[in-house]
C-alpha cells in the first residue's frame, strides 16, 4: 500500500523533508500505526513519538489515531496550529 | 427568499477593510448588522522583540478547513454573508494577518459568529507562525486558551482533533 506523507513547521524541521512516497510495511494501517512506524526511524523522527503535541491530516481532513489509511491517501503530519 | 454569500481567501497581498466590509453588504437591503475582527502582526510576544513573521500554511487543507468552520457558522446562525482572509508568507509588524467579517439581519449572530469563526480557525485552521527575534527565529506554541476559547463552542468537548498514541 502507497501513501503521500507532507510534513509541516517544526516537524518538517525536524524530519528534514517535506514530503515522501513511502510503501506501507504489513501491519501499518492508521494513521497511529504509521507515526508509529516513522517515529522508529531514528534521529529526528523521535519528534513523532507517542507523548510528543502532535495533529494529522487524512486527505486534508483532521484526524484520529484510529483513522484508516488506504491505498493513495495523503497523510499530513504536523505540530498544533497557530494561525489568527 | 435571501441569497447567502460566504467567502475564503488565503492569500499574501494584504486587503483593504473598508472595501471588504463594504462587499458584504453590497446590492443587498437585508443586512442590519455587521461586525468583524481583525488580526495584526504584534511587535513582541511571549516577552521578546519580534521584527517579522512568517506564516505557512497546507495548500488545499487550509482553504477546505476555512469553508468548513464557515459552513458550521452558518449551520448555528442565520447569516447572510461572511467572508474570511487569512495572508501567508513573511509578515512585519502592524500588518494585518486575518481578516473576519459576518454580515446578518441582527447584532447577535453577527457578534457571536465572528467570534466563533475566529475560535475555531485558531485551532483547526492550518497554519504556523514562525517569527524572528533578537533571540533568533522560532515556531510559535499553540496556546492552551485557544483549545479552551474553541471548546466553549462545543458541549462534548474538542478533543476530536488529538492523536492519542494507544498502546
Amino acid at each position: 500500500m502507497n501513501v503521500k506523507i507532507l510534513y509541516f513547521a517544526s516537524l518538517r524541521e525536524a524530519v528534514g523533508q517535506a514530503s515522501e512516497e513511502l510503501a506501507l510495511p504489513e501491519g501499518v494501517a492508521s494513521v497511529g500505526a504509521l507515526r508509529a512506524h516513522l517515529a522508529a526511524r531514528g534521529a529526528g523522527w523521535d519528534v513523532l513519538a507517542g507523548g510528543r503535541n502532535v495533529r494529522a491530516a487524512v486527505n486534508q481532513r483532521m484526524a484520529t489515531a484510529d483513522e484508516v489509511v488506504q491505498e493513495g491517501d495523503e497523510v499530513a503530519f504536523f505540530p498544533p496550529v497557530t494561525g489568527g | 427568499m435571501s441569497t447567502v454569500s460566504f467567502s475564503v481567501s488565503v492569500q499574501e497581498a494584504d486587503f483593504d477593510l473598508g472595501a471588504e466590509m463594504a462587499g458584504l453588504a453590497a446590492g443587498r437591503r437585508d443586512v442590519g448588522a455587521m461586525a468583524s475582527f481583525v488580526g495584526l502582526v504584534r511587535d513582541a510576544n511571549e516577552g521578546s522583540g519580534v521584527s517579522a513573521m512568517t506564516l505557512e500554511h497546507y495548500p488545499g487543507m487550509t482553504e477546505r478547513a476555512l469553508e468548513e468552520i464557515v459552513a458550521e457558522a452558518g449551520t448555528r446562525w442565520s447569516l447572510l454573508a461572511v467572508r474570511v482572509i487569512h495572508r501567508v508568507g513573511r509578515l512585519e509588524p502592524a500588518d494585518r494577518i486575518v481578516f473576519v467579517g459576518v454580515a446578518g439581519a441582527h447584532r447577535g449572530e453577527a457578534f457571536a459568529a465572528c467570534e466563533f469563526i475566529m475560535d475555531y480557525l485558531k485551532t483547526r485552521a492550518p497554519f504556523w507562525k514562525r517569527e524572528d527575534t533578537a533571540q533568533g527565529s522560532r515556531w510559535v506554541d499553540a496556546r492552551d486558551s485557544d483549545d479552551s476559547a474553541a471548546a466553549r463552542w462545543s458541549e462534548a468537548g474538542d478533543d476530536w482533533d488529538e492523536i492519542e498514541q494507544r498502546r
